[in-house]
């Protein structure tokens, strides 16, 4: 396999055990096994397998980790594939099989909010070629043209002769027959089970306990372990003392794993935490210990001037155009580091032998978590598999790194032939994160004497995802993904207000030393942040009404405008409020959808925030799951809101100060409003809904704190500053 | 040897006086519907019931306990899922990750037992398990759901 292991050209993260593998993957593996593995009889193709007893078993590649694909993605295929949807069960291949199969179900990752728009079309032809395998094994069966026969809710029939066929029946037959080349399929607005808002179909077994995660992994003779990594990144272990852990009950060994940290495996995971608290473990910490917050701020800020930057998007003369405007109105803001804080923690089974390497957890990525594994076990890909479960969130986390598996793996490799699982404890899961980049933004703005904006300037300063998880990504040194939202144009995030037409927003990257990732929204969240604030604060400084100058702003961008004012229309913008509640707006295009929010808050005397209401609009393009989105749109805003009122990862000599929920703490449901969600699919394109909404939950609310205060927050997060009224 | 009282069966249980209740559940009753979250009494993925009332077991060890306590885990609150509470999970798609609903449903549960009619304000203030997915609307419209017995 390619090595994409290479971390040499970044000093800072050598001995972090980073794996650059997978993320976007291409897993651009020639397989050198058999070509095409046996299949079993009742499947019909690599997507569908039907058994006699009627049960159609749908094959998934992508991954639920909440937000409802599983689901939405086994809809797609029953449309095409027209079986009775109650019957109806899902499977997760394994990457392993896959690449048995010259990789038959494409990419496995699921980040991006890329589940179904990505796949739809494959999967839906998935579905729609095993129908018309069925119906051909029924019309050959009936000796009549399969043009004659019809199927529906797993029957084929023939009306001219009122025979009729189960898809039980014909399955045998029909995995006989070759694949159709030509699989037309159905025009969305004929759907009548996709685009609708059935049920998730993994509902049950989450009530009961009974869903097992891969932290609930048992197997016979498993140990399992806990782990201390180094607390600044780059540090080493130089030395440990186990000897008191080592007498502790169940202990089966202490062990040093990688440079970088110490593991103890014992018979349960309580014990093994316990003992690894008994290790005393002496430090390299390298030169990442001398470094805290303080000179992190300093070292964006002066990226907010400097003369070296990456340009994203630029139009006409942005310098000629502030010189000569009537007003100018600047703005700095902040986004600090943020943790994913999955509910799950990261944990890996792995089970190692000389020639055989098995690993059980929950990942976004199965084939890069395959890739790290093999790597870390020394063997070749086609003698390693990954299984998946269910995951306790994901978030872009269990995406970025497989971190967590190349370690279980490394601990299981030391103990041959006995399973091991590896459970990072919150502690070290929190101190170990892949975090929300830290940036900060600079926005000049000239105004005419109407009022119009005639030119703008935005630098980003900060850190860059891509030269953390794969340097290999960027180009000529350029993060494009830094300009998520603010791109000329795109399906990844068009900056709307084109009627700017003197414009330069570029981005001077720094880089300090914590691990930057994928983290749900990505770079959109600190850009819709900076940018839809900083227009409310130009709305206001023209004298204007921020919905009427967003709309005047956006009028070459309908689909920006149309979500906008959708919310604005349903939250009554322009209307009075209750007494004491003030409005904000956001709008914002990303990851295929274009989306928006109104926020409805109010500060009391002690400047105390509630936020009763929030307004959101999504247009993704085909809803394949109208009640699954609304779900993701709820989520979204606590997720968002979470980050936008309480989340700051620190660090102090390299150290991430922040260790768990009483310092990190998370959104409850005390704080959390009322979603009311618009979902507005205007056809002819399929957006992302996993994240887009997430974008614009820190701006409608910091619009709003402004309407009630006349406070402008421009740093995250809200935590506590003083929002009494001026 | 400590004895434990769980889902109805009386547990004897080879683990150190000062385990956490969870962990004892989980590795050596080896129900894994109890969830790990944060170790510390913060989260309430670790919820259980004691006599009743909602606990953290994360935060409590074995060593505190009597054999005659009853203690009901996720597994015990009803073996069809059926408990109002369930129902109305179910009627209104709450999880999404679903990693927290165990502690979520069985706060929820020890809720209604304490308040059968709750107010809104009531479950919001009550209800302080975290949900990292943000299911909360639907948690507080669920248990109003359950309140009125109708789910389901
Ligand atoms: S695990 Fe017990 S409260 Fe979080
Ligand atoms: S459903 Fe995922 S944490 Fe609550």
């Amino acid at each position: 396999m390619g090595k994409v292991f290479d971390t040499s050209r970044r000093g800072f993260l050598k001995g972090a055990g980073v794996t650059a593998a997978g993320f976007t993957l291409g897993f651009h593996v020639p397989f050198a096994g058999d070509a095409q593995a046996a299949v079993t009889p009742d499947e019909i193709n690599a997507w569908v397998v039907v058994k006699p007893d009627e049960t159609v078993i749908i094959r998934i590649a992508r991954v639920d980790m909440g937000q409802g694909t599983l689901t939405g993605l086994a809809q797609l295929v029953a449309e095409e594939l027209e079986c009775d949807w109650s019957k109806v069960k899902t499977e997760y291949p394994t990457p392993g099989e896959s690449l048995a199969r010259n990789r038959v179900w494409g990419n496995f990752g699921t980040a991006g909010s890329r589940g179904i728009r990505d796949s739809q079309d494959y999967v839906r032809k998935g579905g729609a070629a095993a129908r018309m395998m069925l119906v051909q094994a029924a019309a050959t069966e009936w000796k009549v043209p399969a043009s004659e026969c019809k199927a529906s809710k797993g029957i084929v029939t023939h009306p001219a002769s009122g025979k009729s066929l189960s898809y039980g029946q014909l399955a045998m037959a029909a995995s006989k027959l070759e694949a159709p080349k030509d699989v037309p399929l159905k025009d969305p607005k004929d759907w009548t089970l996709a685009g609708k808002p059935v049920k998730r179909l993994d509902t049950v077994e989450k009530l009961s306990g009974k869903l097992v995660y891969s932290i609930d992994m048992k197997m016979p003779g498993m140990l399992n372990a806990a782990i201390r990594d180094t607390p600044v990144l780059g540090g080493k272990v130089k030395s440990f003392n186990a000897s008191k852990a080592e007498a502790m009950k169940g202990v089966k060994k202490v062990m040093q794993v990688g440079d970088s940290a110490v593991a103890v495996v014992a018979d349960t995971w309580w014990r093994a935490k316990s003992a690894l608290e008994a290790v005393e473990i002496v430090w390299d910490e390298g030169p990442n210990g001398a470094i805290s917050n303080d000179q992190v701020k300093a070292m964006l800020k002066e990226g907010l001037t400097a003369e070296q930057a990456f340009v994203g998007n630029q139009a006409g003369d942005v310098k000629a155009a502030l010189a000569s405007a009537a007003k100018v109105v600047e703005a700095t803001y902040h986004v600090p580091w943020q943790h994913h804080v999955t509910m799950e923690p990261m944990n890996a089974t792995a089970l190692w032998t000389s020639d055989k390497c098995e690993v059980w957890t929950a990942t976004q990525n199965a084939e890069a978590a395959l890739a790290t594994a093999a790597d870390a076990a020394g063997l070749p890909v086609a003698k390693c598999d990954v299984y998946r479960h269910a995951l306790g969130g994901g978030f872009g986390r269990r995406a970025t790194s497989h971190d967590f598996v190349r370690q279980a793996v490394l601990i299981a490799k030391a103990m041959p032939g006995t399973p091991v699982k590896l459970i990072w404890s919150r502690e070290e899961d929190m101190m170990h994160g892949w975090y929300h980049p830290t940036t900060m933004a600079k926005l000049t703005a000239g105004l005419d004497a109407n009022g119009n904006v005639t030119g703008m300037h935005m630098r980003i300063s900060g850190q860059s995802i891509l030269a953390t998880v794969n340097p290999q990504g960027l180009q000529n040194g350029k993060d494009p993904a830094t300009f998520q939202g603010l791109n000329p144009g795109g399906a990844e995030g068009a900056f709307g207000y084109t009627t700017i037409a003197n414009l330069l927003i570029d981005h001077a990257m720094r880089n300090p030393p914590l691990k930057a990732g994928f983290w749900r929204g990505v770079n959109n969240n600190q850009n819709a942040f900076y940018l839809e604030c900083f227009i409310d604060e130009v709305a206001h400084a023209a004298g204007q009404d921020p919905l009427a100058f967003r709309q005047k702003m956006l009028v070459n961008s309908p689909k920006h405008l149309a979500v906008l004012n959708a919310v604005a229309q349903k939250a009554g913008w322009g209307t009075p409020a209750p007494k004491g509640v003030y409005r904000g707006l956001a709008q914002h295009m990303g990851y295929g959808s274009y989306v928006a929010a109104c926020a409805e808050v109010s500060v009391d005397d002690k400047g105390k925030l509630t936020i009763h209401r929030i307004v959101a609009a999504t247009d993704c393009g085909h809803a394949v799951n109208p009640q699954q989105i609304a779900a993701q749109i709820e989520g979204s805003f606590a997720y968002g809101l979470s980050a936008a009122l309480h989340s700051e990862i620190t660090i102090k000599g390299g150290k991430v100060q922040e260790e768990n929920f009483d310092t990190y703490p998370a959104l409850r449901m005390e704080e959390m409003p009322k979603v009311e969600s618009i979902v507005m699919p205007s056809g002819g394109f399929w957006g992302g809904v996993g994240e887009p909404t997430i974008f614009v939950a820190a701006p409608a609310v910091f619009n709003a704190i402004f309407a009630a205060t006349g406070k402008r927050i421009r740093t995250l997060p809200l935590a506590d500053q003083d929002l009494r009224k001026a | 040897m400590i004895k434990l009282n769980i889902n109805g069966t009386l547990h004897e249980l080879d683990v150190e006086p000062d385990t956490p209740l969870l962990w004892a559940i989980r590795e050596h009753a080896g129900l894994t519907g109890t969830k790990y979250g944060c170790g510390v009494a913060q989260c309430g993925a670790c919820t259980v019931h004691v006599d009743g009332v909602a606990m953290r077991s994360c935060s409590i060890p074995v060593g505190e306990f009597k054999p005659e306590q009853k203690i009901v885990t996720i597994e015990g609150l009803s073996p069809t899922v059926t408990h109002p509470i369930q129902k109305a999970w179910l009627e209104l798609d709450v999880p999404q990750c679903g990693y927290c609903q165990s502690g979520q449903i069985m706060a929820a549960a020890a809720l209604l037992q304490a308040n059968p009619k709750p107010t809104d304000e009531q479950i919001r203030s009550e209800m302080t398990n975290i949900c990292r997915c943000g299911t909360y609307n639907r948690i507080q419209a669920a248990i109003k759901l359950a309140a009125t017995g109708m789910a389901g």
